[in-house]
């Protein structure tokens, strides 16, 4: 099947669309079939994915807007194959151990073409296109949390909407001017991202462009100072709401700069390195420490993910194969673990109905499953070894120490103060005597709760123990970039910065 | 004793007038037929009307390209071909609402059919032609057809509204034929294209820049005021407000499109004859109407204001199109257009799917966000149209208006106007929350309860062109192509 990765993006979005007439009450078994449907066919894509392949694999190119350069492009590689398949399984997860009532059915739908969009960021390869799914999944975010959040949801919906709206108008503006250089070079109008990347820019030109996709990005990740948005969408947001929007949504950002910035602009990025690194550490240290002081477990959480993000960025702009599929890796394992951990958040609270941690204490005295699993997430989350959160986390150590021994240790500071804020949540919630009254009672978790969480957990330690079949895909699509980057860039700085991994010249694979 | 002109009937090319002709006979036809018998429904009239434009629109669909007619005043050329096409297309989708289920005073009248015919052929009339006479010509009998068209709409504040029009209309009037005076003046011509020549030949001459300043001054207080471009903004929330829903969607485009077919027109070629200061002028009004409408939209307590703010600040933002002076910024100022049409239509005709007997909401307003909470509880087909209608004028792609937006701002990026392309950008990034209010209005909040005093006013033609607009809203990336090609070829090749 050559055309999987539309029917992918267009699966959900009719399912989406037959789901109005589907009835309420079979709404629920309606979406968890198409989205199990869906993640199967992820799967295949995976395995009929060739791995020994760097480049663009399952392309597919209709011209929609010949004249404009417009045209229907999509593909997959090494780098984004596995943000798809991460992409499914967590709509999947998320969809099963779903907990709201309300509106279900409206609910569902909307989680099906937030999925639609979510894999059409992921697979286009014009940037247009990319820009259309980019945009589009605003809307069923906006939905999800403006109708099931808490009682500040319109406002926490409409600022996180507004934020990336303008974040990604000036990036349109930036690839605009990629158009119109590529244009005025070529004599073609193109919007595709593998013409874009033969561009040679400029040094000047690539700082102003690399300043405007960097604010798209940015706010998305969100990089501080960017990222008040996200403590309040998290807060309002609904458990799946939260669930996909730090498992997928800020991916998208992180993704971005894989795919734009630094194929396309490498002297920049190089350039760069610092500023990036400078922010990244603040982000990391200053929202672990502000992630200490919270007092309701989901803020905790969603601080937590931010401060990782910042460990993601600070590989993105390692410039070496380590560095970035480091970083490649870890938005998999934040994906999975900080999406595990808002879950777990979630069962907490239909239980209690509050997420104060004040209101907890013994808990594993009462429901031992759920402390164990959240246990597990838990060490993920810090970076213990053997769960997935150390793979990335050293790999993405281990290349930043090229560029800056100092500042790797900064960053490194995530783990420590990681272990600090995540282990005051465990101990205040889980030991101790039970104090309060409502706690004695509490169930563990439910069939539907075990089964969603059992398969993250059993991902979270085999890719801790055994990460080659993801690793080696991620590494030679990233190993084709910098082989490329390094032959694209101008500066001798930058030629000197990105590192291309010697497995890669030898076998001369150039993208 | 004067000499007998002779004029052969074929050097006239009369086939360029046909398509005023058409709809000045159609009104004709009309009239006539009420005074045969008075007793016949308006869906006799909407259906002649709509026969009348279709005919309206295969004559001018089938005009060639550069000829000019009838003694040189008429010219057919790529826009005036286009633009004609736009209108006529625009007046087509705004018949049918006519036939409400809702008795309206206005539609049972068979002289609005007629008013509406002779307002479309003057609109055509003053894009036909470079001849500054008939522009004010054709300008005047379509603003005075519009100005009895609000006023029919039976209410105090359409009379406030039709009289509001007509007095800062008649000031714009008196501004135009002043203008046109001192290019007269000038050049002894009011034939643009002589016009272009006598100035490019005496541009070095002392005291010349003066008069013109004087003239494109007046011109462009008169074009600012149709285009509703700020400071002469003033007049279109009121405006739009008095007069019915679906004639204010309709006002925020057709008119605007007339408008700025002249200013391409008389503007175009004073940036061709390289008069710089004309296009730091459009500029400014440009950048100045969108940013400033926009953020008087943001504090609008009523959709229908809110809307015709949004629909000044668009204006702005094609108004600096113009200002380029390129093939592709005359492209996009047009394409804009053929897609903000529908959406725009769809979606002031969505204001009327309501209506209340008393102001049931708000004592001020008709249409405040209130009356749209919770709309997707109540009808929740609607709420989903208008929220589409609302993302596409936010500029959310894959909607037809993002596609409208992306070509001017790539225009802007290739005559080199960057930074205008980026406050393009933050503008659409303003204007996203208040559509963005409406949603909220109609998505996440709980109805105002007691509704049971609303009379829908839901149509099947209503609903047709509302659903027509919605396809048209969606499914604009598979016929932007199209769409652009004819539209830059026809621009191109009447050298613009």
């Amino acid at each position: 099947m050559d055309n999987i990765l539309s029917v992918l993006i267009f699966f959900p979005a009719i399912a989406g669309l037959l789901g109005f007439v589907v009835d309420k009450k079979s709404a629920r078994a309606y979406g968890i079939t198409v989205a199990a449907i869906e993640f199967l066919l992820s799967l295949w894509l995976w395995f009929s994915f060739d791995t020994g392949n760097a480049g663009m694999q399952f392309v597919e190119m209709i011209p929609l807007i010949p004249d404009f350069g417009v045209s229907y492009y999509l593909g997959v590689d090494g780098i984004s194959l596995f943000i798809i398949l991460m992409t499914t399984l967590m709509t999947l997860i998320g969809m099963v151990s779903m907990s709201i009532e309300k509106d279900i059915k409206n609910m569902i739908i909307t989680l099906l073409f937030l999925e639609m969009t979510m894999v059409g960021v992921f697979v286009a390869l014009d940037a247009i296109v990319f820009y259309l799914f980019w945009e589009l999944s605003l809307v069923p975010m906006l939905y999800i949390v403006g109708a099931w959040g808490g009682p500040l949801r319109v406002y926490a919906a409409i600022k996180f909407f507004l934020y990336t709206f303008m974040g990604s108008l000036v990036m349109l503006v930036g690839m605009l001017f990629v158009a119109y250089v590529y244009h005025s070079l070529t004599g073609v109008w193109s919007f595709a991202i593998t013409d874009w990347y033969a561009l040679v820019l400029p040094v000047n030109y690539q700082l102003w462009l690399f300043a405007a996709f960097f604010l798209g990005f940015a706010i998305k990740v969100p990089m501080f100072p960017f990222h008040t948005w996200l403590p309040y969408a998290h807060g309002q947001a609904p458990t799946i709401g939260s669930v996909i929007l730090a498992a997928v949504l800020l991916k998208m950002g992180t993704y971005g700069f894989v795919r734009f910035s630094l194929p396309m602009f490498p002297d920049a990025s190089v350039m760069m390195i610092t500023p990036i690194a400078v922010l990244s550490i603040i982000m990391i240290i200053y929202t672990a420490m502000v992630a200490y002081a919270q007092k309701d477990m989901k803020q905790v959480i969603a601080y937590s993910s931010v401060s990782h993000m910042g460990i993601i960025m600070i590989g993105i702009f390692a410039m070496n194969s380590e560095g970035i599929g480091g970083s490649v890796f870890q938005m998999l394992s934040h994906g999975i673990v900080s999406g595990a951990l808002f879950m777990l958040v979630g069962i907490i609270y239909d239980r209690r109905h509050t997420k104060l941690m004040s209101e907890f204490g013994g808990l594993a005295a009462v429901m031992p499953k759920y402390a164990v699993i959240f246990g597990i997430m838990l060490m993920a989350s810090v970076g213990l070894p053997l769960t997935i959160g150390f793979v990335g986390e050293f790999l993405v150590l281990l290349g930043f120490y090229e560029i800056s021994p100092v500042m790797t240790i900064l960053a490194g500071t995530s783990i420590i103060l990681g272990a600090v804020y995540m282990l005051s949540v465990f101990k205040k919630s889980f030991f101790g005597p039970v104090t309060k009254e409502e706690n004695k009672n509490l169930k563990d978790l439910t069939a539907k709760e075990t089964w969603s969480l059992v398969p993250l957990v059993a991902i979270v330690i085999w890719l801790g123990v055994y990460p080659k079949p993801v690793l080696d895909p991620i590494n030679k699509s990233v190993n084709a970039m910098l082989v490329f980057m390094e032959e694209k860039a101008i500066t001798a700085e930058a030629k000197d910065i990105i590192k291309v991994p010697q497995s890669a010249t030898n076998a001369g694979e150039v993208k | 004793m004067f000499e007998p002109i002779k004029v052969s009937l074929e050097s006239l090319n009369l086939v360029t007038l046909a398509p005023m002709l058409i709809a000045i006979a159609g009104g004709l036809v009309i009239l006539v037929l009420d005074l045969i018998n008075s007793k016949l429904h308006k869906s006799l009239y909407v259906m002649l009307t709509i026969l009348i434009l279709v005919v309206d629109f295969g004559a001018t669909i089938g005009l060639n390209v550069n000829e000019r007619g009838f003694f040189d005043v008429m010219l057919i050329d790529g826009i005036s071909i286009i633009s004609q096409l736009l209108i006529i297309v625009a007046s087509i989708l705004f018949t049918p609402l006519a036939l409400t289920s809702k008795r309206f005073h206005e539609y049972s009248y068979p002289e609005f059919f007629a008013l509406f015919l002779f307002m479309v052929a003057g609109f055509q009339f003053m894009v036909a032609s470079d001849n500054l006479i008939l522009i004010f010509v054709g300008l005047e009998t379509a603003s005075l057809s519009l100005y009895t068209l609000i006023a029919l709409h039976n209410r105090s504040n359409s009379y406030e509204a039709a009289v509001k029009y007509f007095t800062m209309g008649a000031l714009a009037a008196g501004f135009f034929a002043m203008g046109a005076a001192v290019v007269y003046a000038l050049t002894g011509s009011i034939e643009l294209y002589q016009v272009a020549q006598v100035l490019s030949a005496r541009l070095g001459e002392t005291g010349i820049m003066a008069a013109i300043f004087g003239s494109s001054v007046l011109l462009m207080v008169t074009l600012a005021f149709k285009l509703s471009l700020f400071p002469f903004h003033t007049w279109a929330p009121d405006v739009y407000e008095g007069a019915s829903a679906p004639l204010a969607g309709y006002m925020a485009i057709v008119p605007k499109i007339a408008a700025f077919v002249v200013a391409i027109r008389i503007f175009g070629m004073y940036l061709d004859l390289g008069i710089e200061w004309v296009r730091v002028m459009i500029l400014i009004l440009a950048i100045v109407t969108m940013t400033l409408a926009n953020v008087m939209a943001l504090v609008q307590e009523d959709v229908k204001r809110m809307l015709a703010y949004s629909s000044i600040s668009h204006a702005g933002f094609i108004m600096a199109a113009l200002a380029l002076d390129t093939t592709e910024g005359t492209t996009s100022i047009f394409l804009y257009y053929a897609l903000f049409m529908f959406t725009n239509l769809g979606a002031f005709a969505m204001l009327w799917i309501s209506r209340h007997k008393v102001r049931k909401f708000d004592a001020r307003y008709d249409h405040p966000f209130s009356k749209f909470a919770g709309l997707v509880q109540i009808m929740p087909m609607g709420a989903v149209i208008m929220a589409l209608f609302m993302l596409s004028l936010a500029g959310v792609p894959p909607f037809s208006v993002f596609w409208g937006k992306i070509y001017v701002m790539q225009a802007a990026v290739n005559a080199g106007y960057v930074w205008l392309a980026i406050i393009m950008g933050l503008n659409a990034a303003i204007a996203a929350y208040y559509y963005l209010k409406l949603v909220v209005y109609m998505f996440l909040k709980d109805p105002v309860k007691d509704v049971d005093t609303v009379y829908y006013n839901l149509s099947k033609p209503l609903m047709v062109v509302i659903g027509f607009a919605a396809v048209t809203t969606i499914a604009a990336i598979f016929y932007v192509q199209p769409l652009v090609s004819y539209l830059y070829y026809m621009i191109s090749a009447s050298g613009y």
